[in-house]
């Protein structure tokens, strides 16, 4: 919709702003938090949270860390360079969040097939699923912890349960559309059962599968954060919660910092995962 | 067809019925699942008692002014987005970026500027809703066919009217779709907010009850929290399969 199109110094202009927004706001950042528009605690300037992430970033014991170089010890040293606090916090984060997206994945697409293809699934799971999927999950907080205790059981299956519903619908609608031809042809050939669904449904559904995982992971992450601010447990979540009770702004600045950047990392990722995957697809060599 | 109806709910019917038996004859501990009807009556005495109302009425007053805000200023900034390439330049760089961030996490700031009331939670909710709203509008505006604007321009319509009358339009479809998400994230961030701090909402009382250990009107006031989300849903599909009816 450019209205000068052609114009190659307007659209280097247009390049320059793109870049420059970011670098600007940041630049806004650290100018108001210098010019104490807000009070330090409401908003800490840029370089006092940039330097946060990076101490809590680096080992937590220097010490330490020189002890194992001499020594030798290797796996000890590997250890220790990850001992900070913001590492760790990830780590914890990173490991409940694929727990419970992995349960969901397995869970929902087993669910979403067998809907698609058993007549007595579909009539059990249908009228769940229609009402599970556009439930506030997180209300159910409460009684897995009622159920489950406070700490990685309920927090792995709650991530599970709000991760679940979007890839049991991807699955099935994955399932249910493949094209009728193409599995026609593969049942005439002589295809059993087993094989069509792990040689013909699944590849064929996997495009659509794959959309569900993607929606499915900024869910647990988002979840995986909220279970932690709820019940503690460090993690991401936990130490922002327990610096806003210290009302320790840069610490909670630069667990926001760190978290978004985990999130934009995850998605990303993803992103490369489907590309990689559904290398045969016609979406991948389109473009 | 009222049949059919209830053959298709009979498994909701089914666990129902063995939510009630399994803690009656003791397979389930009846402190750890209450039977469906003492959630049922709990859930009669917290209607009574107006806890429910009160904060039910919270709770929706927040949800509603950070959805509205998130969708108006969602949808001018998609809009303006796609339409000026100069606002696209300035701001898609910095939604693009910040998109794929866990909404959660922007609670405890929140907290910090706006407080342990409602400003903060309808703040969280604003924040949550704000990407998915700019998001689709921008693609959905930017996605509206450009015979259709250069047809619209050459019949003598000024840019504000093609703005107005075709792109917005045009691009409803996708609006429309990405406020449904942001509806479902505006119940996630209130619960979740409510629960974190504050004295009033569904998730203060949830967890007020949680905490008491008033474990049947804790199950009730969750199943309330579960159904307002879900008939939110299902009121917003309704309208905008109403509204979209002119779509082939």
């Amino acid at each position: 919709m450019s209205e000068n199109p052609g114009y190659s110094a307007g659209e280097y202009g247009l390049m320059a702003l793109r870049v420059g927004s970011i670098v600007a706001v940041l630049g806004a950042w650290q100018i108001t938090a210098m010019a104490h528009v807000f009070s330090d605690f409401l908003l800490p300037p840029l370089s006092t949270v940039v330097m946060r992430l990076l101490h809590d970033l680096g080992p937590s014991s220097m010490t330490q860390l020189m002890e194992d170089l001499k020594s030798g010890n290797l796996l000890g040293l590997l250890g220790d360079i990850f001992s900070g606090e913001l590492p760790r916090g990830i780590g914890l984060t990173l490991v409940r969040t694929f727990i419970g997206f992995v349960m969901a994945a397995a869970g929902g697409v087993a669910i979403g097939v067998a809907i698609a293809r058993v007549p007595l699934a579909r009539w059990f799971f249908d009228p769940l699923v229609s009402v599970g999927l556009p439930m506030p999950k997180v209300a159910f907080l409460p009684i897995f912890m009622l159920w489950f205790g406070v700490f990685d059981v309920s927090k792995v299956l709650m991530i599970a349960f709000s991760a679940v519903f979007p890839v049991i619908v991807e699955a099935w609608a994955g399932t249910q559309n493949i094209d009728k031809y193409m599995s026609w042809s593969a049942l005439s050939l002589g295809v059993g059962p087993r094989r069509f669904l792990w040689e013909i449904a699944l590849p064929a559904a996997l495009p659509q599968v794959f959309t569900g995982l993607q929606v499915a992971l900024p869910i647990s992450l988002i979840v995986a954060i909220i279970c932690e601010m709820q019940m503690g447990g460090q993690g991401l979540g936990g130490s922002i919660m327990t610096d806003m009770r210290f009302a320790d702004s840069p610490g909670v600045f630069s667990g926001i910092v760190a978290i978004a950047l985990v999130g934009m990392v995850l998605v990303k990722a993803m992103e490369l995962v489907r590309r990689r995957l559904l290398i045969w697809h016609q979406e991948t060599q389109a473009e | 067809m009222i049949f059919r109806f209830l053959i298709r709910i009979f498994p909701l019917v089914l666990l129902a019925g063995l939510w009630e038996i399994a803690p009656r004859i003791g397979w389930i501990n009846p402190e750890v699942l209450p039977p469906a009807s003492a959630v049922a009556s709990a859930w009669y005495g917290l209607l009574m008692s107006g806890d429910l109302v009160t904060n039910g009425v919270s709770s929706l007053i927040n949800v509603s002014a950070g959805l509205a805000l998130g969708i108006v200023v969602g949808m001018a900034a998609g809009v303006l987005m796609a339409w000026y390439p100069v606002v696209d330049a300035l701001v898609s760089p910095l939604m693009k970026s910040l998109y794929p961030m866990p909404k959660s996490a922007l609670i405890p700031v929140m907290i910090l500027w706006f407080g342990l009331g409602a400003g903060s939670k309808i703040a969280s909710i604003f924040m949550g809703c704000l990407l998915p709203v700019v998001l689709s509008s921008y693609n959905g505006a930017r996605g509206v066919e450009q015979t259709l604007i250069w047809s619209a321009l050459g019949l003598g319509a000024s840019r504000r009217r093609v703005l107005w009358e075709v792109v917005v339009p045009g691009a409803l479809p996708e609006i429309m779709a990405g406020i449904r998400n942001a509806l479902a994230i505006s119940f996630i961030l209130l619960v979740s907010s409510e629960f974190l701090v504050g004295q009033r909402g569904l998730g203060y009382l949830i967890s007020f009850l949680g905490d008491g250990g008033v474990y049947d009107a804790m199950f009730a006031a969750v199943l309330t929290v579960a159904a307002i989300g879900f008939f939110a849903d299902r009121v917003y599909l309704f309208f905008m399969q109403r509204t979209l009816q002119w779509r082939e």
